[in-house]
């Protein structure tokens, strides 16, 4: 027996068997398949949003209200001018009133609350309100805000169940992050004399503020796109409207009430409309992975 | 020290004085305020939330509004039980479809994939969540649902001996179409969790198991998914949490027929749908009833979401190393040493 051939049945004895080679085959084959059919709605969705999307885009469509015609062909429906601007006003209010809250709630889980009692009981509510239904957000707003002052819809009351939406995610990420921020930085500043105020906003936001940002826009551009939540508080109107104590234009509930219109030409409007959104929330995200790319902490 | 030896008015010199440490107390007693006040807020919307519903839980019984197979507005009768079928029929679909996806995305993406290719693959399954709901209610529509038709219609047919499945007409908006769009909307959340939960598998554990010869797919089949199964039920659960309250796409997809549908590629309603659908023009008892379904569905996700959490905190706990996890991966890697040892 050669040296040669010892080896090579050596060898032989610790290759893989042809059955399980098959199955290791096969198996990895199914991943990847299932992986693929995971990104076929993402590019079937992308694709017709474009070809529709683009099919109904032009300089009066983003400059003219829409008109609530449905009947006359001949006649125009308009766009979307009330819907983007109705968007902005009202997810920029909603805004307004989370980050404060939410950073300001997710500071006192990091700096004073800790592992307390009570820390922990804030920590479940939030958790609470991360899992409840979008649409619960504009009932809660509903009794309280319509039911309980008597009055109609409006669009601050919109912003406000938005602001509901989006103050666990702001407190939820911006407590991961300040986390981050390195114990010795606030160690090294209460050793110098700064008071305590004064280590968290000179030295602890500053430093989480990158991924503050990114959470933050994360949180926008979630809120950005919800409609439930603003069907029974922002509800939605036709004409641009810049105050918001009156009813609201918003673009997925506009495109909400396209959808369910049996013209074309209104359905075309609510996929030009679904194009823009899309775009926002996309430019939403590209922006706060660009910010959390350049971070420093994480 | 002794106060008495101290110049300033008792104070130390090292000490503050009383004005400086004013907005130090300001900061702490305001941010404590205001986390107080989120616990207040959540406890009382919860609480006028039960008070609207209670009419109609008073009219038809907490048990009777759940579970009776009536929901008829023109006869003030609210049973939510065609409601709660249509819920938990599409989000059990959602679930059965999306899961096994989003796992083997996340297991290609941690286990698999070329390095170069993961974070690409990563960010185009997270553009998923970007979609807002409503556009997938819209892609859904108008686009899916309309092409999938002669392929549910052939489903339904061969499968008609299976009860609830088949034997019938196919409609557009239907139980089937909406439970696969709520797992392509589920799909991101729960492949992100997976995949943290798979990056928490110590390499360890997969060396120990390739050095044994185990193959790729032997070495996650006892390695890898052992360690990770309750955070990918964990996952699955939050996905099913997001499924059960997903409001807009259900809405525009199950079609809101107020009856429980015949079959699975019927029309039917959901609790989140109806409140969408009816509330605008609802009065009286039957605007209560919404509250009360929003209120069963708030509970509901409260309980799917409150396992979940659970879950997967104790899956995503870095350095725990379960021996459960360990003895299943050695029991397992037994017999693969003793096949692989086998000339």
């Amino acid at each position: 027996m050669s040296a040669r051939g010892a080896s090579a049945q050596q060898l032989a004895r610790f290759a893989v068997a042809p059955s399980r080679r098959r199955r290791d085959r096969l198996a990895r084959a199914g991943i990847l398949a299932a992986t693929a059919i995971a990104l076929i709605p993402l590019a079937l969705i992308i694709y017709y949003l474009l070809r529709k999307g683009l099919g109904s885009w032009s300089p009066s469509f983003f400059s003219s209200d829409p008109t609530g015609n449905t009947f006359f062909r001949s006649a125009s429906i308009g766009g979307i001018k009330s819907a983007i601007l109705g968007t902005i006003e009202i997810v920029a209010l909603a805004s307004a009133i989370s980050i404060p809250v939410g950073i300001g709630v997710a500071v006192w889980l990091v700096e004073y609350g800790k592992d307390g009692r009570l820390a922990s009981t804030v920590r479940f509510f939030i958790d609470v309100l991360t899992g409840v239904p979008s649409i619960v957000f504009g009932l809660f707003i509903y009794i309280v805000l319509i039911v309980g002052t008597g009055t109609s819809y409006a669009g601050y009351k919109g912003s406000f169940a938005l602001g509901l939406l989006m103050l666990p995610v702001v407190t939820r990420s911006a407590e991961v992050i300040l986390l981050l921020v390195p114990n010795g930085l606030r160690e090294a500043a209460l050793a110098l004399g700064a008071p305590r105020w004064r280590v968290i906003a000179r030295i602890v936001l500053p430093t989480a503020l990158a991924g503050l940002l990114t959470g933050v826009l994360l949180a926008v551009a979630r809120a950005a796109g919800e409609t439930a939540p603003l069907l029974f508080t922002a509800a939605s109107t036709l004409k641009t409207n810049l105050n918001l104590d009156q009813f609201t234009n918003s673009l997925p509930v506009q495109i909400y009430n396209d959808v369910t219109s049996p013209t074309t030409a209104v359905v075309n409007r609510a996929w030009g409309a679904a194009l823009t959104l899309v775009l926002m929330i996309g430019a939403l995200n590209v922006i706060a992975r660009l910010i959390a790319h350049r971070s420093r902490l994480s | 020290m002794e106060s008495a030896s101290l110049p300033l008015g008792g104070r130390s010199a090292l000490e503050r004085p009383p004005l400086a440490r004013l907005p130090d107390r300001a900061l702490k007693y305001g941010l404590t305020a205001l986390a107080l006040l989120i616990l207040a807020l959540i406890v009382y919307f919860f609480i006028r939330l039960v008070g609207e519903a209670r009419p109609a839980f008073a009219r038809e019984g907490v048990f009777g509004f759940t579970f009776n197979n009536d929901w008829n507005v023109n006869a003030q009768h609210f049973g939510a039980l065609p409601l709660l079928v249509g819920t938990l029929i599409t989000s059990g679909l959602a679930l059965l479809l999306g899961v096994p996806i989003a796992v083997a995305t996340a297991l290609y993406a941690t286990e698999l994939c070329p390095l170069r290719l993961r974070t690409a693959l990563t960010v185009l399954v997270e553009l998923l969540a970007a979609v807002p709901s409503v556009v997938y209610g819209l892609w859904g529509i108008f686009f899916l649902a309309p092409k999938l038709q002669g392929a549910e219609q052939w489903a339904a047919d061969r499968l008609s001996f299976i009860p609830f499945v088949g034997g019938g007409a196919v409609t557009i908006p239907n139980y089937f179409i909406t439970g696969l769009v709520l797992a392509i909307m589920i799909l991101p959340i729960v492949s992100a969790i997976s995949r943290e939960v798979m990056a928490t598998v110590p390499a360890d554990l997969k060396e120990a198991a390739l050095g044994l010869g185990a193959t790729r797919w032997e070495m996650i089949r006892t390695a890898v998914m052992p360690y990770c199964r309750s955070g990918i039920v964990g996952g699955a659960m939050l996905g099913l949490g997001r499924a059960l309250g997903e409001t807009i796409a259900v809405t525009i997809l199950i079609g809101d027929a107020p009856q429980l549908g015949k079959h699975l590629f019927g029309q039917g309603y959901s609790l989140a749908a109806v409140i969408a659908n009816e509330f605008g023009e609802a009065q009286g008892l039957h605007r209560s009833a919404l509250f009360a379904a929003g209120l069963v569905l708030f509970v509901l996700t409260l309980l799917v979401n409150g396992v979940a959490r659970l879950l997967v905190v104790r899956a995503s706990r870095p350095g725990g190393f379960r021996p459960a996890a360990g003895e299943a991966a050695l029991a397992t890697a037994q017999p693969i040493a003793e096949q692989a040892a086998q000339p």
